[in-house]
Protein backbone atom coordinates (compact mmCIF):
# COMPACT_ATOMS: atom_id res chain seq x y z
CA UNK A 1 0.00 0.00 0.00
CA UNK A 2 2.62 2.48 1.13
CA UNK A 3 4.90 1.70 -1.78
CA UNK A 4 2.06 2.40 -4.18
CA UNK A 5 1.39 5.71 -2.45
CA UNK A 6 5.08 6.61 -2.63
CA UNK A 7 5.18 5.87 -6.34
CA UNK A 8 2.02 7.86 -6.83
CA UNK A 9 3.33 10.87 -4.93
CA UNK A 10 6.60 10.85 -6.87
CA UNK A 11 5.68 10.03 -10.41
CA UNK A 12 1.92 10.27 -10.67
CA UNK A 13 0.93 12.45 -13.57
CA UNK A 14 -2.03 14.76 -13.29
CA UNK A 15 -3.59 13.14 -16.36
CA UNK A 16 -3.31 9.58 -15.07
CA UNK A 17 -6.06 7.52 -13.51
CA UNK A 18 -6.83 8.39 -9.92
CA UNK A 19 -8.16 6.59 -6.89
CA UNK A 20 -9.47 7.58 -3.50
CA UNK A 21 -7.73 6.85 -0.20
CA UNK A 22 -8.45 7.84 3.35
CA UNK A 23 -6.44 10.82 4.58
CA UNK A 24 -5.39 8.57 7.49
CA UNK A 25 -3.06 6.75 5.05
CA UNK A 26 -1.31 9.98 4.06
CA UNK A 27 -1.26 11.90 7.33
CA UNK A 28 -1.42 11.85 11.10
CA UNK A 29 -2.92 14.63 13.19
CA UNK A 30 -3.48 16.20 16.60
CA UNK A 31 -6.26 18.56 17.62
CA UNK A 32 -7.05 20.88 20.51
CA UNK A 33 -9.12 23.89 21.52
CA UNK A 34 -9.07 27.63 22.09
CA UNK A 35 -12.48 28.65 23.37
CA UNK A 36 -15.14 27.58 20.86
CA UNK A 37 -12.54 27.13 18.10
CA UNK A 38 -10.86 23.79 17.46
CA UNK A 39 -7.53 23.44 15.70
CA UNK A 40 -6.45 20.38 13.76
CA UNK A 41 -2.82 19.99 12.77
CA UNK A 42 -2.49 17.55 9.86
CA UNK A 43 1.00 16.17 9.24
CA UNK A 44 2.17 14.28 6.14
CA UNK A 45 3.39 10.77 7.02
CA UNK A 46 6.17 11.34 4.47
CA UNK A 47 7.46 14.66 3.09
CA UNK A 48 6.51 13.48 -0.44
CA UNK A 49 2.84 13.43 0.57
CA UNK A 50 2.79 17.10 1.59
CA UNK A 51 2.00 18.50 -1.89
CA UNK A 52 -0.95 16.09 -2.07
CA UNK A 53 -2.26 17.44 1.22
CA UNK A 54 -1.87 21.04 0.05
CA UNK A 55 -3.76 20.26 -3.14
CA UNK A 56 -6.52 18.03 -1.75
CA UNK A 57 -7.19 19.14 1.81
CA UNK A 58 -8.36 22.70 1.21
CA UNK A 59 -10.24 24.85 3.70
CA UNK A 60 -13.35 24.49 1.55
CA UNK A 61 -13.12 20.68 1.55
CA UNK A 62 -12.62 20.57 5.31
CA UNK A 63 -15.63 22.86 5.76
CA UNK A 64 -17.71 20.48 3.58
CA UNK A 65 -16.41 17.47 5.53
CA UNK A 66 -17.58 18.96 8.84
CA UNK A 67 -20.82 20.46 7.43
CA UNK A 68 -23.54 20.42 10.07
CA UNK A 69 -21.00 19.72 12.82
CA UNK A 70 -19.51 23.22 13.06
CA UNK A 71 -21.23 26.59 12.96
CA UNK A 72 -18.39 28.87 11.78
CA UNK A 73 -15.84 29.10 8.97
CA UNK A 74 -12.66 27.05 8.45
CA UNK A 75 -9.22 28.65 8.05
CA UNK A 76 -6.10 26.91 6.74
CA UNK A 77 -2.43 27.69 7.38
CA UNK A 78 0.55 26.00 5.71
CA UNK A 79 3.71 24.82 7.46
CA UNK A 80 5.88 23.48 4.62
CA UNK A 81 8.83 23.20 7.02
CA UNK A 82 6.94 20.60 9.08
CA UNK A 83 5.03 19.16 6.09
CA UNK A 84 1.90 20.11 7.98
CA UNK A 85 -1.32 22.05 7.58
CA UNK A 86 -3.14 23.74 10.43
CA UNK A 87 -6.90 24.16 10.34
CA UNK A 88 -9.00 26.37 12.58
CA UNK A 89 -12.61 25.25 12.89
CA UNK A 90 -14.66 28.06 14.36
CA UNK A 91 -17.80 27.24 16.32
CA UNK A 92 -16.82 23.59 16.56
CA UNK A 93 -17.24 22.91 20.26
CA UNK A 94 -20.80 23.77 21.32
CA UNK A 95 -19.57 26.85 23.19
CA UNK A 96 -16.27 25.30 24.16
CA UNK A 97 -14.46 24.35 27.35
CA UNK A 98 -16.66 24.04 30.40
CA UNK A 99 -19.87 25.29 28.73
CA UNK A 100 -19.95 22.54 26.08
CA UNK A 101 -22.12 19.46 26.63
CA UNK A 102 -20.13 17.36 24.16
CA UNK A 103 -18.10 14.31 25.19
CA UNK A 104 -15.35 15.83 23.08
CA UNK A 105 -15.73 19.33 24.52
CA UNK A 106 -12.10 20.16 23.76
CA UNK A 107 -12.04 18.79 20.23
CA UNK A 108 -9.38 16.22 21.08
CA UNK A 109 -10.60 13.65 18.55
CA UNK A 110 -11.64 15.97 15.73
CA UNK A 111 -8.15 15.10 14.47
CA UNK A 112 -9.15 11.56 13.53
CA UNK A 113 -12.58 12.74 12.38
CA UNK A 114 -10.75 14.74 9.70
CA UNK A 115 -8.52 11.76 8.83
CA UNK A 116 -11.68 9.94 7.71
CA UNK A 117 -11.81 12.25 4.70
CA UNK A 118 -11.22 10.59 1.33
CA UNK A 119 -8.78 12.25 -1.04
CA UNK A 120 -7.82 11.58 -4.63
CA UNK A 121 -4.33 10.32 -5.36
CA UNK A 122 -2.76 9.26 -8.66
CA UNK A 123 -3.07 5.53 -9.25
CA UNK B 1 26.80 20.36 32.00
CA UNK B 2 30.36 20.45 30.70
CA UNK B 3 29.30 21.04 27.09
CA UNK B 4 27.58 24.28 28.05
CA UNK B 5 24.12 22.83 27.44
CA UNK B 6 21.30 23.48 29.89
CA UNK B 7 18.67 20.84 30.54
CA UNK B 8 15.12 21.83 31.39
CA UNK B 9 12.89 18.87 32.26
CA UNK B 10 9.09 18.86 32.06
CA UNK B 11 7.58 17.49 35.27
CA UNK B 12 3.86 18.24 34.98
CA UNK B 13 1.78 19.14 31.92
CA UNK B 14 -1.33 20.12 33.88
CA UNK B 15 -2.76 20.00 37.41
CA UNK B 16 -3.57 16.31 37.70
CA UNK B 17 -0.69 14.96 35.60
CA UNK B 18 1.31 11.83 36.58
CA UNK B 19 2.73 12.32 40.08
CA UNK B 20 5.70 10.01 39.39
CA UNK B 21 6.92 12.09 36.44
CA UNK B 22 8.74 14.88 38.33
CA UNK B 23 10.42 12.37 40.64
CA UNK B 24 11.62 10.33 37.67
CA UNK B 25 12.84 13.49 35.92
CA UNK B 26 15.12 14.55 38.79
CA UNK B 27 16.45 11.05 39.55
CA UNK B 28 16.72 9.49 36.06
CA UNK B 29 19.70 11.51 34.82
CA UNK B 30 21.24 14.96 34.84
CA UNK B 31 18.88 17.96 34.64
CA UNK B 32 19.39 21.61 35.63
CA UNK B 33 15.79 22.79 35.88
CA UNK B 34 12.47 21.13 36.58
CA UNK B 35 9.57 22.95 34.87
CA UNK B 36 6.03 22.31 36.03
CA UNK B 37 2.91 23.72 34.38
CA UNK B 38 -0.24 23.53 36.49
CA UNK B 39 -2.62 26.07 35.02
CA UNK B 40 -5.30 25.44 32.41
CA UNK B 41 -7.80 28.07 31.35
CA UNK B 42 -10.35 27.52 34.09
CA UNK B 43 -8.01 26.29 36.82
CA UNK B 44 -7.69 29.80 38.26
CA UNK B 45 -11.42 29.98 39.04
CA UNK B 46 -11.31 26.69 40.94
CA UNK B 47 -8.41 28.09 42.96
CA UNK B 48 -10.20 31.41 43.51
CA UNK B 49 -13.17 29.47 44.92
CA UNK B 50 -10.89 27.54 47.30
CA UNK B 51 -9.25 30.77 48.42
CA UNK B 52 -12.61 32.39 49.18
CA UNK B 53 -13.34 29.48 51.56
CA UNK B 54 -9.86 29.50 53.11
CA UNK B 55 -7.53 32.50 52.51
CA UNK B 56 -4.49 30.22 52.99
CA UNK B 57 -5.47 28.17 49.90
CA UNK B 58 -5.87 29.01 46.20
CA UNK B 59 -2.86 27.17 44.77
CA UNK B 60 -2.12 23.68 43.39
CA UNK B 61 -2.16 21.83 46.70
CA UNK B 62 -0.52 18.73 45.15
CA UNK B 63 2.63 20.78 44.74
CA UNK B 64 3.40 20.84 48.47
CA UNK B 65 3.60 17.06 49.15
CA UNK B 66 5.42 16.73 45.82
CA UNK B 67 8.05 19.23 47.01
CA UNK B 68 8.28 17.37 50.30
CA UNK B 69 9.31 14.30 48.32
CA UNK B 70 11.64 16.12 45.91
CA UNK B 71 13.31 18.90 47.92
CA UNK B 72 16.12 16.82 49.43
CA UNK B 73 17.03 15.59 45.92
CA UNK B 74 16.69 19.06 44.38
CA UNK B 75 18.93 20.66 47.01
CA UNK B 76 21.55 17.91 46.79
CA UNK B 77 21.70 18.01 42.98
CA UNK B 78 21.22 21.78 42.72
CA UNK B 79 18.23 21.43 40.44
CA UNK B 80 16.08 24.56 40.26
CA UNK B 81 12.32 24.61 39.82
CA UNK B 82 9.99 26.88 37.85
CA UNK B 83 6.30 26.23 38.51
CA UNK B 84 3.07 28.18 38.13
CA UNK B 85 1.62 26.15 40.98
CA UNK B 86 0.95 29.38 42.90
CA UNK B 87 -2.39 29.88 41.16
CA UNK B 88 -4.21 32.81 42.77
CA UNK B 89 -2.11 32.60 45.95
CA UNK B 90 1.61 32.25 45.14
CA UNK B 91 2.61 33.65 48.56
CA UNK B 92 0.44 31.08 50.34
CA UNK B 93 1.98 28.32 48.22
CA UNK B 94 5.50 29.57 49.00
CA UNK B 95 4.71 29.67 52.74
CA UNK B 96 3.45 26.08 52.67
CA UNK B 97 6.55 24.89 50.77
CA UNK B 98 8.86 26.83 53.14
CA UNK B 99 7.24 25.13 56.11
CA UNK B 100 7.81 21.72 54.57
CA UNK B 101 11.43 22.63 53.77
CA UNK B 102 12.11 23.63 57.39
CA UNK B 103 10.61 20.37 58.60
CA UNK B 104 13.01 18.55 56.26
CA UNK B 105 15.94 20.35 57.90
CA UNK B 106 16.70 22.55 54.90
CA UNK B 107 16.72 25.84 56.85
CA UNK B 108 19.36 28.18 55.40
CA UNK B 109 19.69 26.13 52.22
CA UNK B 110 16.73 27.20 50.12
CA UNK B 111 15.49 30.46 48.63
CA UNK B 112 12.01 30.63 47.12
CA UNK B 113 11.17 33.30 44.53
CA UNK B 114 7.53 34.38 44.39
CA UNK B 115 6.11 36.02 41.26
CA UNK B 116 2.88 38.00 41.61
CA UNK B 117 1.17 40.86 39.79
CA UNK B 118 -0.91 38.78 37.37
CA UNK B 119 -4.05 38.85 39.54
CA UNK B 120 -6.36 41.65 38.34
CA UNK B 121 -9.50 40.68 40.26
CA UNK B 122 -9.17 43.41 42.92
CA UNK B 123 -8.35 46.01 40.27
CA UNK B 124 -11.07 45.04 37.81
CA UNK B 125 -13.53 47.86 38.56
CA UNK B 126 -10.76 50.45 38.44
CA UNK B 127 -9.59 49.11 35.07
CA UNK B 128 -13.12 49.05 33.62
CA UNK B 129 -13.68 52.53 35.04
CA UNK B 130 -10.63 53.82 33.17
CA UNK B 131 -12.02 52.58 29.88
CA UNK B 132 -10.41 49.14 29.58
CA UNK B 133 -13.38 47.20 28.22
CA UNK B 134 -11.72 43.76 28.26
CA UNK B 135 -13.81 42.68 25.28
CA UNK B 136 -14.16 38.94 24.72
CA UNK B 137 -11.66 37.94 22.01
CA UNK B 138 -14.13 35.44 20.53
CA UNK B 139 -17.44 37.31 20.76
CA UNK B 140 -16.40 40.98 20.96
CA UNK B 141 -18.70 41.60 23.95
CA UNK B 142 -17.50 43.97 26.72
CA UNK B 143 -16.73 42.43 30.13
CA UNK B 144 -19.21 44.79 31.83
CA UNK B 145 -21.97 42.40 30.68
CA UNK B 146 -20.81 39.67 33.06
CA UNK B 147 -18.90 41.79 35.61
CA UNK B 148 -21.11 40.79 38.54
CA UNK B 149 -20.39 37.11 37.88
CA UNK B 150 -16.60 37.32 37.50
CA UNK B 151 -14.71 34.82 39.69
CA UNK B 152 -11.11 35.35 38.56
CA UNK B 153 -9.15 37.65 36.26
CA UNK B 154 -5.46 37.09 35.54
CA UNK B 155 -3.04 38.57 33.05
CA UNK B 156 -0.54 36.20 31.46
CA UNK B 157 2.96 37.17 32.58
CA UNK B 158 5.99 36.13 30.55
CA UNK B 159 9.48 34.94 31.42
CA UNK B 160 10.84 38.29 32.67
CA UNK B 161 9.81 38.12 36.36
CA UNK B 162 10.88 34.46 36.53
CA UNK B 163 14.32 35.45 35.20
CA UNK B 164 14.44 38.18 37.86
CA UNK B 165 13.68 35.62 40.56
CA UNK B 166 16.40 33.26 39.28
CA UNK B 167 18.87 36.16 39.07
CA UNK B 168 18.02 36.96 42.70
CA UNK B 169 19.20 33.50 43.69
CA UNK B 170 15.90 31.63 43.86
CA UNK B 171 16.16 27.84 43.86
CA UNK B 172 12.42 27.48 43.49
CA UNK B 173 10.27 29.98 41.56
CA UNK B 174 6.57 29.82 42.38
CA UNK B 175 4.32 31.93 40.19
CA UNK B 176 0.70 32.75 39.48
CA UNK B 177 -0.45 33.01 35.86
CA UNK B 178 2.89 32.88 34.05
CA UNK B 179 2.65 31.44 30.52
CA UNK B 180 3.48 27.78 30.11
CA UNK B 181 6.26 28.69 27.68
CA UNK B 182 7.73 31.35 29.98
CA UNK B 183 8.52 28.69 32.60
CA UNK B 184 10.96 27.04 30.14
CA UNK B 185 12.21 30.20 28.44
CA UNK B 186 13.16 31.90 31.74
CA UNK B 187 15.84 29.36 32.78
CA UNK B 188 17.41 29.62 29.30
CA UNK B 189 17.51 33.45 29.40
CA UNK B 190 18.99 33.23 32.89
CA UNK B 191 21.58 30.57 32.07
CA UNK B 192 22.72 31.99 28.72
CA UNK B 193 22.27 35.70 29.38
CA UNK B 194 20.13 36.17 26.25
CA UNK B 195 19.37 39.85 25.66
CA UNK B 196 15.76 41.01 26.01
CA UNK B 197 15.64 41.91 22.30
CA UNK B 198 17.34 38.78 20.96
CA UNK B 199 14.06 37.79 19.33
CA UNK B 200 15.27 34.66 17.52
CA UNK B 201 16.67 33.13 20.70
CA UNK B 202 13.62 34.15 22.75
CA UNK B 203 11.45 32.58 20.05
CA UNK B 204 13.58 29.41 20.17
CA UNK B 205 13.14 29.19 23.95
CA UNK B 206 9.42 29.74 23.49
CA UNK B 207 9.20 26.90 20.96
CA UNK B 208 11.12 24.71 23.42
CA UNK B 209 8.56 25.62 26.08
CA UNK B 210 5.65 24.84 23.77
CA UNK B 211 7.09 21.42 22.95
CA UNK B 212 7.44 20.30 26.58
CA UNK B 213 4.56 22.21 28.25
CA UNK B 214 2.16 19.27 27.84
CA UNK B 215 4.58 16.76 29.33
CA UNK B 216 4.55 13.34 27.69
CA UNK B 217 2.55 14.59 24.69
CA UNK B 218 6.00 15.28 23.20
CA UNK B 219 7.54 11.93 24.12
CA UNK B 220 5.06 9.33 22.89
CA UNK B 221 1.92 10.02 24.92
CA UNK B 222 -1.28 10.67 22.95
CA UNK B 223 0.77 10.25 19.79
CA UNK B 224 -1.08 8.98 16.71
CA UNK B 225 2.00 8.40 14.54
CA UNK B 226 2.98 4.72 14.90
CA UNK B 227 1.20 4.55 18.26
CA UNK B 228 1.12 0.77 18.35
CA UNK B 229 4.91 0.52 18.34
CA UNK B 230 5.69 3.16 20.98
CA UNK B 231 7.47 1.20 23.71
CA UNK B 232 6.74 1.01 27.43
CA UNK B 233 4.30 3.89 27.95
CA UNK B 234 3.89 2.53 31.49
CA UNK B 235 7.29 4.08 32.23
CA UNK B 236 7.12 6.91 29.71
CA UNK B 237 10.03 9.34 29.96
CA UNK B 238 8.85 12.95 30.05
CA UNK B 239 10.58 15.31 27.60
CA UNK B 240 13.71 17.30 28.38
CA UNK B 241 14.99 20.36 26.51
CA UNK B 242 18.75 20.21 26.10
CA UNK B 243 19.50 23.79 25.01
CA UNK B 244 22.64 25.50 23.75
CA UNK B 245 23.55 29.19 24.01
CA UNK B 246 22.98 29.73 20.25
CA UNK B 247 19.29 28.94 20.62
CA UNK B 248 19.33 25.48 19.07
CA UNK B 249 18.16 22.64 21.27
CA UNK B 250 17.44 18.92 21.35
CA UNK B 251 14.34 17.26 22.75
CA UNK B 252 15.44 14.14 24.65
CA UNK B 253 14.37 11.90 27.53
CA UNK B 254 16.22 9.95 30.18
CA UNK B 255 17.86 6.67 29.10
CA UNK B 256 15.92 3.53 29.95
CA UNK B 257 12.55 5.24 30.03
CA UNK B 258 9.57 4.38 27.82
CA UNK B 259 7.96 6.41 25.09
CA UNK B 260 9.62 7.83 22.01
CA UNK B 261 11.12 11.15 20.88
CA UNK B 262 10.56 11.34 17.12
CA UNK B 263 10.13 14.06 14.51
CA UNK B 264 6.56 12.85 13.96
CA UNK B 265 5.71 13.04 17.67
CA UNK B 266 7.35 16.42 18.23
CA UNK B 267 5.54 17.76 15.16
CA UNK B 268 2.21 16.60 16.61
CA UNK B 269 2.94 18.59 19.75
CA UNK B 270 4.10 21.64 17.76
CA UNK B 271 0.75 21.91 15.98
CA UNK B 272 -1.23 21.30 19.18
CA UNK B 273 -3.47 24.25 20.12
CA UNK B 274 -1.94 26.30 17.33
CA UNK B 275 -3.49 29.32 15.64
CA UNK B 276 -1.65 31.25 12.93
CA UNK B 277 1.72 29.44 12.81
CA UNK B 278 3.59 32.55 11.66
CA UNK B 279 2.57 34.43 14.82
CA UNK B 280 2.67 32.44 18.05
CA UNK B 281 2.18 35.37 20.41
CA UNK B 282 3.51 35.38 23.98
CA UNK B 283 4.34 38.22 26.39
CA UNK B 284 8.03 37.63 25.54
CA UNK B 285 8.07 37.56 21.74
CA UNK B 286 6.26 36.40 18.63
CA UNK B 287 7.58 33.06 17.36
CA UNK B 288 7.27 32.02 13.72
CA UNK B 289 6.57 28.27 13.68
CA UNK B 290 7.08 28.13 9.91
CA UNK B 291 10.82 28.66 10.49
CA UNK B 292 11.29 25.63 12.76
CA UNK B 293 13.59 22.89 11.45
CA UNK B 294 13.43 19.41 12.98
CA UNK B 295 15.89 16.56 12.56
CA UNK B 296 16.18 13.11 14.12
CA UNK B 297 19.85 13.24 15.18
CA UNK B 298 19.84 10.15 17.36
CA UNK B 299 17.62 7.60 18.98
CA UNK B 300 15.02 9.52 21.04
CA UNK B 301 16.74 12.79 20.14
CA UNK B 302 15.19 15.47 17.91
CA UNK B 303 17.16 18.62 17.06
CA UNK B 304 15.29 21.91 16.75
CA UNK B 305 16.91 24.82 14.93
CA UNK B 306 16.26 27.76 12.64
CA UNK B 307 13.62 29.40 14.83
CA UNK B 308 12.95 33.06 14.00
CA UNK B 309 10.99 35.53 16.07
CA UNK B 310 10.06 39.16 16.56
CA UNK B 311 9.02 41.58 19.28
CA UNK B 312 5.80 40.98 21.23
CA UNK B 313 2.68 43.14 21.00
CA UNK B 314 1.96 45.96 23.46
CA UNK B 315 -0.91 44.01 24.99
CA UNK B 316 -1.12 41.03 27.32
CA UNK B 317 -3.74 38.33 27.30
CA UNK B 318 -6.11 38.27 30.25
CA UNK B 319 -8.08 35.20 31.22
CA UNK B 320 -11.31 35.95 33.04
CA UNK B 321 -13.46 33.23 34.60
CA UNK B 322 -17.13 33.91 35.31
CA UNK B 323 -20.11 31.99 36.63
CA UNK B 324 -22.29 30.80 33.76
CA UNK B 325 -24.91 28.35 35.06
CA UNK B 326 -25.38 24.62 35.63
CA UNK B 327 -25.10 21.38 33.73
CA UNK B 328 -25.53 17.66 34.34
CA UNK B 329 -24.82 14.49 32.38
CA UNK B 330 -26.80 11.26 32.74
CA UNK B 331 -25.84 7.92 31.20
CA UNK B 332 -27.46 4.50 30.72
CA UNK B 333 -26.14 1.48 28.84
CA UNK B 334 -28.36 -0.53 26.46
CA UNK B 335 -27.36 -4.03 25.33
CA UNK B 336 -27.89 -6.21 22.24
CA UNK B 337 -30.21 -6.84 20.50
CA UNK B 338 -31.10 -3.48 18.94
CA UNK B 339 -29.01 -1.58 21.49
CA UNK B 340 -28.99 1.64 19.45
CA UNK B 341 -32.75 1.54 18.79
CA UNK B 342 -33.43 1.08 22.50
CA UNK B 343 -31.13 3.97 23.43
CA UNK B 344 -32.84 6.19 20.86
CA UNK B 345 -36.28 5.32 22.23
CA UNK B 346 -35.11 6.05 25.79
CA UNK B 347 -33.85 9.43 24.61
CA UNK B 348 -37.23 10.28 23.05
CA UNK B 349 -39.08 9.21 26.22
CA UNK B 350 -36.78 11.26 28.45
CA UNK B 351 -37.10 14.38 26.29
CA UNK B 352 -40.91 14.01 26.28
CA UNK B 353 -40.94 13.79 30.08
CA UNK B 354 -38.71 16.86 30.44
CA UNK B 355 -41.10 18.75 28.15
CA UNK B 356 -44.16 17.51 30.06
CA UNK B 357 -42.57 18.82 33.26
CA UNK B 358 -42.23 22.23 31.60
CA UNK B 359 -38.47 22.32 32.25
CA UNK B 360 -36.56 24.83 30.17
CA UNK B 361 -32.96 24.31 29.22
CA UNK B 362 -30.50 26.38 27.27
CA UNK B 363 -29.39 23.15 25.61
CA UNK B 364 -30.10 19.42 25.67
CA UNK B 365 -27.56 17.19 23.93
CA UNK B 366 -27.85 13.47 23.28
CA UNK B 367 -24.93 11.28 22.25
CA UNK B 368 -24.87 7.54 21.63
CA UNK B 369 -21.47 6.45 22.88
CA UNK B 370 -20.20 3.56 20.77
CA UNK B 371 -22.36 4.58 17.83
CA UNK B 372 -20.86 7.88 16.69
CA UNK B 373 -20.68 10.14 19.76
CA UNK B 374 -17.36 11.72 18.81
CA UNK B 375 -17.40 11.68 15.00
CA UNK B 376 -21.16 12.02 14.49
CA UNK B 377 -22.44 11.29 10.97
CA UNK B 378 -18.83 11.01 9.71
CA UNK B 379 -18.78 7.55 11.29
CA UNK B 380 -21.12 5.62 9.01
CA UNK B 381 -22.10 2.45 10.88
CA UNK B 382 -23.92 0.71 8.02
CA UNK B 383 -25.43 -2.69 8.89
CA UNK B 384 -23.33 -2.71 12.08
CA UNK B 385 -25.79 -0.22 13.62
CA UNK B 386 -28.34 -2.98 14.25
CA UNK B 387 -25.86 -5.40 15.78
CA UNK B 388 -23.82 -3.36 18.28
CA UNK B 389 -23.18 -5.29 21.53
CA UNK B 390 -24.04 -2.20 23.58
CA UNK B 391 -24.56 1.55 23.31
CA UNK B 392 -24.30 4.15 26.04
CA UNK B 393 -27.01 6.78 26.03
CA UNK B 394 -25.41 10.00 27.23
CA UNK B 395 -27.73 12.93 27.69
CA UNK B 396 -26.58 16.31 28.96
CA UNK B 397 -28.48 19.47 29.86
CA UNK B 398 -27.47 23.06 30.55
CA UNK B 399 -29.39 25.88 32.18
CA UNK B 400 -28.73 29.26 33.75
CA UNK B 401 -30.83 28.04 36.72
CA UNK B 402 -30.09 25.15 39.05
CA UNK B 403 -33.74 24.01 39.37
CA UNK B 404 -34.30 22.40 35.95
CA UNK B 405 -30.88 20.71 36.04
CA UNK B 406 -31.58 19.30 39.50
CA UNK B 407 -34.94 17.91 38.32
CA UNK B 408 -33.32 16.39 35.22
CA UNK B 409 -30.93 14.36 37.39
CA UNK B 410 -33.98 12.56 38.90
CA UNK B 411 -35.40 11.54 35.51
CA UNK B 412 -32.63 9.11 34.51
CA UNK B 413 -33.02 6.23 36.99
CA UNK B 414 -36.76 5.71 36.43
CA UNK B 415 -36.00 4.72 32.82
CA UNK B 416 -34.37 1.54 34.08
CA UNK B 417 -37.76 0.12 35.11
CA UNK B 418 -40.19 2.13 33.01
CA UNK B 419 -38.33 2.49 29.68
CA UNK B 420 -36.91 0.18 26.99
CA UNK B 421 -35.39 -3.18 28.05
CA UNK B 422 -31.83 -4.56 28.36
CA UNK B 423 -30.60 -1.53 30.27
CA UNK B 424 -27.81 -1.39 32.83
CA UNK B 425 -24.88 0.72 34.02
CA UNK B 426 -26.49 2.93 36.64
CA UNK B 427 -24.29 1.85 39.52
CA UNK B 428 -22.86 5.35 39.90
CA UNK B 429 -26.22 6.66 41.10
CA UNK B 430 -27.97 9.91 40.28
CA UNK B 431 -25.84 12.46 38.38
CA UNK B 432 -24.92 15.67 40.17
CA UNK B 433 -25.59 19.19 38.89
CA UNK B 434 -22.30 20.89 38.18
CA UNK B 435 -21.58 24.62 38.28
CA UNK B 436 -20.29 25.95 34.97
CA UNK B 437 -17.43 28.44 35.19
CA UNK B 438 -16.89 29.90 31.74
CA UNK B 439 -13.79 31.38 30.19
CA UNK B 440 -13.55 34.95 28.87
CA UNK B 441 -10.33 35.72 26.99
CA UNK B 442 -9.40 39.40 26.58
CA UNK B 443 -6.44 41.71 26.03
CA UNK B 444 -5.07 44.53 28.15
CA UNK B 445 -2.43 47.25 27.68
CA UNK B 446 0.74 45.71 29.11
CA UNK B 447 1.59 48.93 30.97
CA UNK B 448 -1.34 48.18 33.29
CA UNK B 449 0.29 44.98 34.52
CA UNK B 450 3.22 45.22 36.91
CA UNK B 451 4.82 41.90 37.76
CA UNK B 452 6.52 41.75 41.14
CA UNK B 453 9.13 39.41 42.61
CA UNK B 454 9.81 38.70 46.27
CA UNK B 455 11.84 36.10 48.11
CA UNK B 456 11.21 33.72 50.99
CA UNK B 457 14.39 32.41 52.62
CA UNK B 458 13.89 29.09 54.34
Amino acid sequence: MNRRLDRAAKGGSARGRRRRVRLLQLAHARSGDKGDTANIGVIARKPEYYPLLVREVTAARVARHFKGLITGPVERFELPNLHALNFLLHGALDGGGTVSLKTDAQGKVLSTALLRMEVEVPR
Amino acid sequence: MSDGAVRVAAGQGFWGDWLEAPYRQVTGGPVDYLMMDYLAEVTMSIMQKQKSRDPALGYATDFVPLMERLLPILVERRIKVTANAGGVNPRGCARAVAEVARRLGLAGRLRIGVVTGDDLLERLDALLGRGHELRNLDTGRPLAEVRDRVLAANAYLGATPVVEALAGGADLVITGRVTDTGLTLAPLIHAFGWRPDDWDRLAAGTVAGHIIECGAQASGGNCLADWETIPDLAHVGYPIVEARPDGTFDIVKHPGTGGRISVAGVTEQLVYEMGDPTAYITPDCIADFTTIRLAQVGRDRVRVSGVRGGPPTDRLKVSVAYFYGYKAVGTLVYAWPDALKKAKLADRILRRRLADLGLEFEAIRTEFVGAGATHGPLAALGPLADDLPEVELRIAVRSRERGPVERFTREIAPLILNGPPSVTGFAGGRPKPEEIVAYWPALIDRREVRPSVEFVDV
